[in-house]
């Protein structure tokens, strides 16, 4: 069979054509959920909602090691936080360090020794306007109606933009497989894989239960999580009648974890500052 | 046409080459997947019903699991409300696997068969199962 340009373009577009029509047909037929339209979603009854997340650290209330020690492990346990042996591996969500690295720039030297020395509890801000968002390409990192950033990790394809855009350090990425560094797993929650970035979440699969977060329930009242834009919260009166600072609050990002600092003090006139 | 016969000899084999999983296979049946479902808790269900019906699972099940991980994590929403109004919470270790607690028998039966590997695992922890 012989057949010219002419005819060979008619036959080469019409099935072009019919098979276009054919795959938009199969398409909307094959919508799935069609059948199952009287299914819907809704929220749990136990759901503690708010506005805008937020914690305060009372970092008078750390003392011991100990304190620091049952408020990590509660969160690293529950959410299964592998444990690497390498400290450049290292994936966390709630973890400690000095004066200088949280709060830097608000630092001299002639502070009180004890306060150069002091752990700091830090975690994930869950920023008013976080720059981890803005930088997520495929919208993995978003921002929840209750203020929590959170990550949907199904979507995470660990280009790492929000490590660099976060200025808190509170973004892990994954290096190794975690699994075989997770002493005990927790069998109710996921754990990560290699090559995905995660931080802390605020906890919200156990307000989603009507529980506050695991690292408040174990601080015996040194954390307070409540909704910041409810003027009668606990955590409001608590600013409202302490002083507290955040972290690196120049840069804009809006951080929402607060912090009242134990301030020796001693009266001017009185000489001896540094008690 | 020159070297016809060439070309056709070559064509013959290409073909007979390229069918080879098809006539290799004829006449063989691989058995069919028989997913177990007599775990404890499922024996212990008054109605043993699944979240919706087994047709529809067995067809569905990928788009429903997309469906439950788009609400529970990006909406926020963590119950199923199903067809027939009776309230499920969103959640593959805890709803899915607390019946399907044999994973083994059950999910891997028809994955294996279809050559499927759904990477649901790399992440969610599948229950602990006896080794078989
Ligand atoms: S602390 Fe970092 S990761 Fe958390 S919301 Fe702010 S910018 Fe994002
Ligand atoms: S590493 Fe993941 S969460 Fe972070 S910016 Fe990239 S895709 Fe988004
Ligand atoms: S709020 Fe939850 S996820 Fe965040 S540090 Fe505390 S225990 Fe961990």
């Amino acid at each position: 069979m012989s057949m010219d340009r002419r005819q060979f373009l008619k036959i080469a577009g019409s099935s072009t054509f019919l098979a276009t029509i054919g795959i938009g047909a199969g398409w909307i037929l094959s919508k799935p959920g069609d059948f199952l339209e009287a299914s819907q979603f809704s929220q749990t009854k136990e759901l503690l909602n708010a506005k805008q997340w937020a914690m305060v650290v009372d970092t008078r209330k750390f003392k011991t090691e100990e304190d620091y020690k049952k408020v990590v492990d509660a969160c690293h346990r529950i959410h299964n936080v592998p444990n690497f042996d390498n400290p450049k591996d290292e994936v966390k969500w709630i973890w400690t360090d000095t004066y200088k690295h949280a709060f830097p720039g608000q630092e001299n030297e002639f502070m009180p020794e004890q306060m150069k020395h002091k752990p700091f509890v830090l975690l994930c801000n869950h920023c008013e306007n976080p720059p981890c968002v803005r930088v997520c390409p495929t919208k993995a990192t978003f921002k929840r109606k209750d203020g929590i950033t959170m990550q949907d990790l199904h979507r995470c394809i660990g280009c790492r933009y929000c490590m660099a855009a976060c200025p808190f350090g509170a973004r892990s990425f994954n290096y190794r497989d975690p699994r075989p560094f997770i002493k005990e797993p927790n069998p109710e929650y996921p754990s990560r894989m290699i090559g995905v970035v995660e931080k802390c979440t605020f906890c919200e699969e156990r307000l989603a239960k009507g529980q506050m977060p695991a690292c408040v329930e174990a601080s015996n009242g040194a954390l307070v999580f409540g909704d910041i834009a409810d003027p009668k919260s606990e955590i409001r009166k608590i600013l409202e009648t302490n002083y507290t600072i955040r972290r690196k609050a120049e840069l804009g990002t809006r951080p929402s974890v607060y912090y009242i600092l134990e301030i020796p003090t001693s009266d001017i006139s009185g000489g001896d500052s540094n008690a | 046409m020159y070297n016809g016969g060439k070309i056709l000899l070559g064509i013959i084999v290409f073909v007979l080459f390229a069918a080879f999983p098809f006539y290799n296979n004829i006449g063989k049946v691989s058995a069919k997947p028989e997913p177990k479902l007599d775990t404890p808790v499922i024996q212990q269900l008054a109605e043993k019903k699944c979240v919706e019906s087994k047709e529809f699972m067995k067809a569905e099940h990928m788009q429903l699991l997309n469906d439950w991980r788009d609400s529970a994590i990006r909406e926020g929403k963590r119950i199923y409300v199903n067809s027939e109004g009776k309230e499920f919470r969103i959640s593959l270790q805890n709803t899915c696997m607390n019946c399907h607690s044999n994973k083994k028998e059950f999910c891997d039966k028809c994955h294996n068969y279809a050559a499927v590997k759904p990477y649901c695992w790399t992440c969610h922890i599948e229950p602990k199962e006896k080794k078989s």
